[in-house]
């Protein structure tokens, strides 16, 4: 099922007594779920990624905009009327029921012509138990189980009224760092295998990048950039969303275009033709770096980290706006860590520059 | 490690001295004087040991007619009070407006004397030359003949001492539904109406559940306040209870230490003890079915 989301607005009366202005959680949110996607809303905290989950759900009312599920509008549909699924970030089981009872719960709740008998509630909710894999653990109570199997019964209470869309709010948050990595898996296997629409929410751009077919990048209740994961990280359309996606980060500096020339600091690092002059902010991705003993961009060494596969150089410029430059290089390039300077070229595909002022993209060629 | 526990034992022992001399001690007192036959408070002399006391004591009448009416008591006003607070508590926990002055109505006879609310009821209830009493104004406008609710029928004098007690014992039962309703997390029920769970349903799957232990703390504690009813009786009554018929358990006791049938700590203390057995029975049952029940 394809979700039309047109100008979604979400305003919430101030809290604060004095101040009579609106707080805007979501503003002109326009983006189409293509059908069977798997697409990630990301951002920080705050940025309004959850309320737009709630007003996909219909738990919230968006206070302007249009929600179509394929051709219906659904708007003004009360959420058990609109057939999504959610599974919440504490997954809210019921904590008195079994896992069976949990997933059977929505089932039990058909009425009138869609009312089940119980050997195809049965049926159903093995199906769905099937799907997530916990079909050993159904007589268990949700404190009987652990993050990851809580997370699956969730899932299959979700899914188990086959949804036309499937929410999830921060799905891996309450995980292990290694369940985590195993559950995204999980997600990503049970979302083809259903091919239910499916919108997740969370910060974490790692989890949103690794899974995703498409990714919404949201800050403060605007949209920065939509696209694929690998499509977004290869050409971010501000600094916001050049710092957010990409670990480890994004090095950023100060400096100029000049001369058909991109500066940081004092070094030109880059030809470039076209391009307006003036202050703007350099970034390079971690892997944009090539040390060079007549590299263009001279930094302060500081250590190597040795990684194995890579190696990540640790180094300092005054035109860096952190305290420390992370590059990653492999681990076949031998450096000196006795040496006081190292010197880089920069892959011209790894630079990114913005204006200083309006953060936005500048666009340049290469000569 | 001696030493830290014989610190512990300093800190511990002004208590522990107070409950020994107004706790343990009495509690013994009670036992002994219960099987000291023909006690005499005058002479402070007996003729010997036995159980004549409680056979006394089962066979007064007036003892007889204390446990039913405290019986009834416990079994009219736990559960109906219990039912009532949770309504209230609900309805307080779905409106928005005025949330806080229906709350505050609710919780004043919580700090309300007991005997200005006994006052109120004699408004409310009492017959005298000027005014048949409030309800029975209010009962005479559907025709309804006037009922002597205070000197009256047992039902009526027991219609008026349970209604007395529920109101009394609302406020507590209110507080504790009302935050035990409002820490049930929200995501529950955000669940359940996505899943197009009835009212009703979401009522008794959801909230009657993760809220029964509050309700059986409720019911257990409440049971034995119920047992101990006294001053609600005297509020209404007056002293005389056994004249009215309407004395309870506590009440019991009471005369027999200092009515005007008083000077009699045996047959008191035994009483007293038949009492602890009943309420100790009641509590042990309610646990049982509580653990059955609940999680």
């Amino acid at each position: 099922m394809k979700v039309e989301l047109k100008g979604l607005t979400k305003k919430y009366p101030s809290r604060n007594k004095n101040e009579k202005k609106d707080v805007v959680a979501v503003s002109n949110f326009d983006y189409t779920i293509p059908d069977g996607a798997l697409v990630g809303l990301l951002g920080p905290s705050g940025c309004g990624k959850s309320t737009m989950l709630n007003m996909i759900s219909g738990l919230q009312k968006p206070t302007e905009g249009r929600i179509f599920f394929g051709d219906t509008d659904v708007t003004d549909i009360s959420p058990e009327n609109r057939g999504v699924g959610l599974v919440f970030q504490n997954y809210a089981l019921y904590p008195h029921l079994t896992a069976r009872q949990n997933i059977l719960f929505p089932l039990q709740n058909l009425k009138g012509k869609d009312k089940l008998s119980k050997e195809a509630m049965e049926e159903k909710m093995h199906e769905a138990a099937k799907l997530v894999q916990i079909e050993r653990y159904l007589d268990r109570k949700p404190s009987e189980l652990s993050g990851g199997q809580q997370q699956r019964v969730a899932i299959a209470r979700a899914l188990v009224k086959t949804p036309k869309v499937l929410l999830l709010d921060e799905p891996l948050s309450n995980l292990d760092a290694r369940l985590r990595l195993q559950t995204r898996e999980e997600i990503r296997r049970i979302q083809r295998e259903t091919k239910v629409t499916t919108v997740f929410v969370t910060h974490d751009q790692d989890e949103a990048m690794s899974i995703s077919d498409y990714i919404v990048v949201m800050k403060e209740g605007v949209i920065q950039q939509t696209g694929k994961p690998q499509d977004v990280y290869d050409s971010p359309a501000n600094l916001f969303v050049a710092k957010f996606l990409g670990i480890p980060p994004i090095n950023v500096f100060d400096g100029e275009v000049k001369d058909g020339k991109i500066y940081i600091g004092n070094d030109p690092v880059l030809n470039v033709k076209n391009v307006k002059e003036g202050k703007v902010y350099v970034t390079v991705r971690p892997e944009g770096f090539i040390p060079s003993a007549d590299g263009a961009l001279k930094c302060g060494l500081k250590s190597l980290e040795i990684m194995g596969r890579d190696v990540s150089i640790i180094s300092e410029n005054p035109a860096s706006l952190s305290e420390s430059i992370r590059s990653i290089v492999d681990a076949d390039i031998k450096l000196d860590p006795a040496l006081s300077e190292v010197r880089f070229n920069i892959k011209p595909h790894k630079l990114f520059i913005f204006d200083a002022e309006t953060e936005e993209r500048i666009y340049f060629e290469t000569v | 490690m001696e030493r830290k526990s014989k610190k512990a034992w300093l800190y511990l022992l002004p208590s522990l001295l107070f409950l020994a001399a107004f706790m343990v001690y009495p509690l013994i007192d009670v036992f002994i004087y219960s099987v000291e036959e023909g006690y005499n408070s005058a002479s402070q002399s007996f003729f010997g040991y036995g159980l004549y006391n409680f056979s006394y004591v089962l066979h007064d009448p007036y003892f007889i007619q204390a446990v039913k009416n405290t019986m009834i008591l416990v079994v009219i006003t736990v559960p109906l009070s219990t039912g009532f607070a949770l309504l209230i508590s609900l309805g307080l926990s779905s409106i928005k407006k005025l949330r806080d002055l229906f709350q505050t109505i609710y919780f004043l006879p919580y700090v309300t004397n007991t005997l200005a609310v006994g006052l109120v009821f004699m408004l409310l209830f009492k017959q005298t030359q000027q005014s048949p009493g409030l309800v029975n104004i209010f009962l005479g406008l559907f025709g309804i003949d006037p009922v002597n609710f205070l000197e009256g029928p047992y039902w009526a004098k027991m219609f008026v001492l349970c209604f007395y007690t529920i109101w009394v014992v609302l406020p507590f039962k209110i507080l504790i539904l009302t935050s035990a309703l409002a820490s049930v997390n929200q995501d529950y029920y955000n669940a359940a109406k996505l899943d197009g769970t009835s009212k009703f349903r979401t009522f008794t799957r959801i909230t009657l559940p993760m809220i029964s232990p509050m309700i059986f703390y409720l019911i257990v504690t409440g049971s034995i306040g119920a047992f101990k009813a006294y001053s609600d009786a005297v509020a209404l009554f007056t002293t005389d209870l056994n004249a009215a018929g309407m004395n309870t358990i506590v009440g019991y006791v009471y005369d027999m230490l200092y009515g005007n049938s008083g000077g009699y700590p045996s047959y008191a203390s035994a009483a007293a003890l038949i009492l602890f057995v009943i309420v100790l029975t009641i509590t042990c049952i309610n646990l049982l079915i509580s653990k059955k029940i609940s999680i």
